[in-house]
């Protein structure tokens, strides 16, 4: 077995740094809250729909909350009592609020425990919509089982759902496991979710409702017609993480981009906001039984992927560590790495094999997703495809989860069909061609893989002890991830945050939380 | 000016002019004697004499993909090229900061940014930062200038603003995300705001991403376009030739 040597005590101190890094953004997360937890408070409740401008009835209730500066009490708490004063449901409440002369100022009114009662249907319908999803996923998949690992994942993102759909469909025929469609450019600074199914698009498509229905319906055909359970995965990252992870409970998302510090570091979104996003999204998606995907596999593109190879892997015991204080379990924490390393090093093969290995050994029972070379591509769409046959030897041999496969022509556009077709023959035949070859060979006792092993794991060691003196906070604002510097107060959508007062009313968060 | 003798070239396969090329395509219907007669035509509309059709594969339901070879008949008269070329010649570090003090006497302002809702900020940092590219250190690593990075996702608008307040000599622009020609639309726009805002004269404004070159830049009317593979010092030297003038 081509093990490294990992030396379990500093996993565990690495853990302990973690934990304690969690703790202090935990003690934070537990006191806010924010415009897109409120939204999907309201939209599980029952408050759906738009206005003909488009605007989601969630966004303008909440943010009329959130401009007379109440927000703090929780988005529930003028619904619960709109429902003790007859509202027939929790739209018609959350109607007469968002387009009425006035809003309920939440002065004196029902007594709490009434308003916590008048809930108890909506909030049982809620956790009923996620779990019938679990359920259904759970069924579906004893039937129809996916695939060995590694997980052949693949992106679609033609910019129109029907054609998504089509590309869907064309990638489970190639032998595609997952199927992710990427969002369109500026979807994750969007304030709000947009409504149906959408046909224009930059870089990708909207996540919407309606289309992760579309999705869900061709992936589900696929699965029937290819006897393997098709998955599908979308992005929540931005200012809508709890929103967008609770369309895709809802809708049956068996994967979701879901990274604690990505729309931080890469969409310039405040850390306060997104720490507090990422919280209850991830407790959503815990309860949906969807695994998330980590995005540290970024760090390497703006940071050097020799050097920086240890903050890739002290950012998911951060991520790991949040995601445990939000209920998810090892087996839904796809923590994410990537090949990038720059093809012209020496070498440049056996340091990213140490690293696939340490990180594979490190989380032994997580979903590992393991993402291509991009950043190193070229036009030459001929050498990309060998790039991308090394990637999937790495893969295959240190027994990855799921593999986001390469796509020759990364440094030119979005996947065409026949390319999808191309990556998808290539990573059946590499995946097949060396099957065992992990447990055939060993690495040599002191040797560079194992070495390189042993370095990784000690600076990332260390750099969590630095992160944890220093704060997590302190740490991004220094660029200790990425390279990238963001203040604790800077970025988009900090306006959104409010702290919880008091009395603070949640019943769908509570549930989970339960 | 001699007339140029005409120079016609076509693509070299194994011998001079035999105009070789290969084509991989997919077209929507599946695979069978007519959809393989079907490629080799579609390639000969294509101007590839003797098409050979060397792969036939379902790609998806209804859908195939090939891979052709054939002897192209198109030939380029490439004397009749013109293209735009930044010819400056290269200066070394010393050059740069030496020219910028004595002929110019105080440092350049440079303010760049990646605009639109483009959040690829590798590029622009790989010139401007002072890491640089490929071991060619980044121009905030230069003595003579004075370095403003905006970073990325920033509006046309907020970066016609620092540039004034700055008191920018040079404003570079990076457009990495291309869908649809959305740099092109997104470089027009930024032109069209500062002749507007009566700012373009007194700046040297730079274009620069994977899809853009020297010509699509003055186009659009930028001073100058870089694409991949730029060095910092390669924009070094322009900034220098066109700011400090020549001796
Ligand atoms: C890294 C990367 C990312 C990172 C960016 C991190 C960051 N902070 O920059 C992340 C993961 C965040 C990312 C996100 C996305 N990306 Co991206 N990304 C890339 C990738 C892999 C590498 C780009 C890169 O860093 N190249 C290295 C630098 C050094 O090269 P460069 O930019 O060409 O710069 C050089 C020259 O062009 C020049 N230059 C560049 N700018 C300037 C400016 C001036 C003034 C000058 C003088 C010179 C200059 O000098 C540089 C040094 O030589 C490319 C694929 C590829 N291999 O090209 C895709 C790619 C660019 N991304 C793409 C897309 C679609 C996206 C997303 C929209 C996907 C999505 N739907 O979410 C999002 C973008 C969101 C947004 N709002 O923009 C597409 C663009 C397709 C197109 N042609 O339109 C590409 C081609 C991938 C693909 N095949 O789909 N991406």
């Amino acid at each position: 077995m081509a093990q490294v040597p990992v030396d379990e005590s500093v996993v565990s101190a690495c853990r302990r740094h973690a934990a304690a890094i969690a703790d202090d953004v935990q003690t934070y997360v537990d006191r806010h809250t924010t415009v897109g937890v409120e939204r999907t408070v309201a939209r599980a409740l029952g408050a759906l729909g738009a206005d003909d401008q488009g605007a989601p009835l969630a966004n303008v209730l909440v943010d009329r909350y959130q401009a007379a500066g109440l927000l703090g009490h929780g988005i529930a708490l003028p619904l619960g009592r709109a429902l003790v004063r007859g509202a027939a449901s929790v739209r018609e409440a959350a109607e007469r609020l968002a387009y009425g002369p006035d809003i309920d100022l939440l002065g004196p009114g029902p007594a709490l425990g009434e308003v916590r009662r008048s809930l108890e249907t909506a909030t049982a319908a809620a956790l009923a919509a996620i779990d019938g999803a679990r359920t259904d996923r759970e069924a579906r998949k004893a039937a129809l089982p996916p695939a060995r690992e590694p997980l052949r994942y693949v992106i679609v993102a033609t910019g129109n759902i029907y054609d998504d759909a089509t590309q869907t469909r064309a990638a489970a025929f190639a032998g595609a496991d997952i199927v992710a469609v990427i969002r369109a450019t500026a979807q994750s600074l969007l304030d709000y979710v947009p409504e149906g199914p959408t046909t224009e698009g930059f870089g990708g498509t909207f996540a919407t409702q309606e289309n992760f229905r579309i999705i869900r319906r061709a992936a589900d055909e696929a699965s029937r017609e290819y006897g393997r359970y098709v998955h599908q995965t979308n992005y929540s990252s931005g200012l809508c993480m709890a929103e967008i992870a609770w369309m895709g409970a809802v809708e049956r998302l068996d994967m979701l981009l879901n990274d604690a510090m990505y729309g931080i570091l890469f969409r310039d979104i405040n850390m306060c906001r997104t720490f507090v996003d990422q919280y209850v999204s991830r407790r959503i998606v815990a309860r949906a039984g969807i695994v998330i995907n980590t995005g540290e596999d970024n760090y390497l593109t703006t940071a050097d992927a020799v050097e920086k190879a240890h903050t890739v892997l002290a950012s998911q015991f951060i991520n790991e560590a949040l995601a445990h204080r939000a209920g998810l379990a090892d087996a839904q924490i796809g923590l994410g790495h990537a090949y990038e390393i720059d093809p012209r090093i020496e070498d440049s093969f056996l340091l990213e094999i140490a690293q696939a290995q340490l990180v594979r050994q490190v989380f032994d029972r997580h979903p590992i997703k393991w993402m291509p070379p991009t950043k190193h591509k070229t036009g030459d769409i001929f050498q990309s495809h060998v790039q991308d046959a090394l990637f999937n030897l790495v893969g295959v041999t240190t027994r990855q989860s799921i593999e986001l496969l390469g796509m020759f022509s990364e440094a030119v556009h979005n996947p065409l069909l026949m390319d999808r077709y191309l990556s998808l023959k290539a990573a059946n035949y590499v995946f097949s061609a060396a099957r065992h070859l992990g447990e055939e060979i060993e690495w040599r006792r002191g040797g560079r893989v194992e070495q390189r092993a042993r370095q990784v794991l000690g600076e990332a060691h260390a750099l969590l002890g630095e992160v944890e003196r220093r704060t997590i906070w302190d740490a991004i604002e220094r660029g200790a991830f990425a390279d990238v510097k963001r203040t604790r107060h800077g970025g988009k959508g900090y306006a959104g945050v409010a702290a919880r007062e008091p009395g603070y009313l949640n019943p769908l968060l509570e549930a989970l939380e339960a | 000016m001699h007339p140029t003798e005409p120079k016609l070239l076509r693509a070299y396969g194994d011998r001079d002019g035999d105009g070789m090329v290969q084509l991989s395509f997919t077209l929507p219907l599946p695979p069978s004697a007519r959809a393989r007669e079907a490629a080799r035509r579609f390639a000969e509309a294509h101007g590839l004499h003797e098409p050979h059709v060397t792969t036939m594969e379902a790609c998806a339901e209804g859908f195939t993909y090939f891979v052709v070879y054939g002897h192209s008949r198109h030939s380029v008269d490439v004397s009749r090229i013109e293209v735009p070329e930044l010819k400056e010649q290269p200066l070394t570090r010393d050059e740069v900061d030496q020219r910028i003090k004595t002929r110019l006497g105080r440092k350049i302002v440079l303010v760049g940014a990646c605009t639109g809702s483009d959040a690829h900020t590798v590029g622009i940092d790989a010139i401007l930062n002072y890491k640089g590219y490929a071991g060619d250190k980044g121009l905030e690593s230069y003595k003579g200038f004075e370095v403003h990075n905006l970073g990325a996702q920033v509006e046309n608008a907020a970066l016609a603003a620092r540039a004034l307040a700055l008191g920018a000599d040079a404003v570079l622009v990076s457009q990495v995300v291309t869908q649809r020609n959305c740099h092109k639309e997104n470089g027009a726009a930024l032109v069209e705001l500062l002749t507007r805002k009566g700012q373009r004269d007194g700046l040297v404004l730079l274009f620069g991403g994977p899809r853009i070159d020297h010509k699509l830049a003055l186009e659009l009317g930028f001073d100058a376009g870089f694409g991949p593979g730029t060095k910092p010092s390669d924009v070094a030297s322009f900034l220098v030739h066109r700011l400090c003038g020549e001796a």
